[in-house]
């Protein structure tokens, strides 16, 4: 009995989705923003976790909406829109940090995963987290924070997989690595954020929250 | 089937996937029933997993729906655009500059002035009510003391007066020509 669902839904169902491409394709190309709306946050959220930066992030999405729009034809029904839109972004994103590193004497190296294997940190009791925290915005903030401080490999593969819900399969496409890596960065940046965020930890951010002592901000 | 912590931790991960075999699964509970550690580890993972799937943690800047509206708007726009709105734009497009000529045509092109030592009147509103008498070269102010020949006087729009060769009194509108002057371009004589 898995311990989380996978298998998450698509925002809009795929014969809402197909007889939208099928429309756009035909030329109502008002259609598209419809067809690419719940994706939007999602699309962003895959630039951002690449190109780290506000603007960029905006300016790449809008991007792979576009080639999304132009390419709609070649898009091939074997995989689900929200993946190959994702695809498209990290491909946008990257090509963009490419360009953008090109200046740079340094040749832009890829970063490689860690060896051996992670060892965690922090042993303290865990309470359970309440969803409801991340009404608060300085929660919100750490955790980004906390995401942001990931190298980019293990970055990449969290924010897709655990929070774009692709599966380890689309997530390993979309990226253009193994499921075999995406296992093992998906672990070691689970663990890492974990670590990151322990309560146990005394508190990094928490105490930078100026909680009370001894109190958890949750 | 026994489990180690460093296999634990190893493991961890495919098993809030799901992704562990009935055995494993199994030693793994085990482990978790009697390990506080390991159990940490795994509480700790399963709230990262979950507080960073919610969807409150996707944060998109203000107006960027908005802003994508409008990039997808534009980009869709030349192509939806046929015959018809390139008609329509090209018939504006003429509008504006044949109305831009009729506007040179009446109001800013300079008659020929009535005396050689006049100032053209550019600044002075083409509205503007003026007065102008039939043996007089200029147009004033009404109230100016310079008006010649007060007896035979008109009461006319700054446009017409200059259309008839009239040029502005440099004394009682001064101020409109010297604004022409700074607001002018150079070739605008």
């Amino acid at each position: 009995m898995p311990e989380q669902d996978v298998s998450l839904k698509n925002p809009l169902d795929e014969t809402n989705e197909g007889s939208l491409i099928r429309r756009v394709c035909d030329g109502e190309h008002d259609a598209f923003y419809e067809l690419i709306r719940p994706y939007e946050r999602r699309v962003y959220a895959a630039a951002f976790a690449i190109t780290h930066n506000d603007a960029d992030a905006e300016d790449v999405a809008q991007e792979a909406m576009l080639k999304a729009f132009k390419n709609l034809r070649q898009f091939r029904a074997e995989s689900r829109f929200s993946t190959w839109l994702i695809q498209i972004t990290v491909n946008e994103a990257r090509m963009r940090r490419r360009r953008e590193h090109a200046h740079l004497v340094e040749p832009m190296v890829e970063q490689q995963d860690a060896e051996g294997n992670y060892v965690p940190r922090d042993f303290a009791d865990w309470r359970e987290i309440p969803s409801e925290t991340l009404e608060r915005r300085e929660i919100r903030e750490k955790l980004a924070e906390a995401l942001a401080s990931l190298g980019e490999i293990y970055r990449e593969v969290f924010v897709l997989r655990d929070m774009q819900h692709l599966s380890i399969e689309e997530t390993a496409k979309a990226l253009g690595i193994s499921t075999a890596s995406v296992k093992t960065r998906l672990l070691r940046a689970r663990l890492m954020l974990r670590d990151l965020l322990s309560p146990g930890l005394g508190g990094a951010w928490s105490t930078r929250l100026n909680f009370a002592k001894g109190t958890k901000p949750w | 089937m026994v489990v180690n912590c460093e296999r634990i931790w190893q493991e961890i991960s495919n098993y809030l996937e799901g992704d562990v075999d009935e055995n494993l699964r199994t030693a793994m509970d085990a482990h978790f029933a009697e390990c506080n550690q390991c159990k940490s580890v795994l509480e700790g993972s399963r709230n990262v997993v979950q507080l960073y799937g919610d969807e409150r943690m996707i944060d998109v800047p203000l107006g960027f729906s908005y802003r994508l509206q409008r990039r997808l708007e534009e980009s869709a726009q030349p192509s939806r655009r046929g015959f018809l709105g390139w008609m329509v734009a090209a018939t504006a497009a003429a509008m504006v500059v044949g109305g831009f000529e009729i506007a040179r045509s009446s109001v800013f092109r300079s008659p020929a002035l009535r005396s050689e030592h006049s100032h053209p009147a550019r600044g002075v509103p083409p509205d503007m009510m003026v007065v102008v008498s039939t043996d007089g070269k200029l147009f004033h102010a009404s109230g100016c003391p310079f008006i010649h020949d007060k007896a035979h006087v008109r009461t006319i729009a700054a446009r017409e007066a200059l259309k008839e060769g009239y040029a502005p009194c440099v004394r009682c509108m001064k101020k409109y020509l010297q604004a022409g002057l700074s607001s002018a371009e150079p070739t605008a004589s």
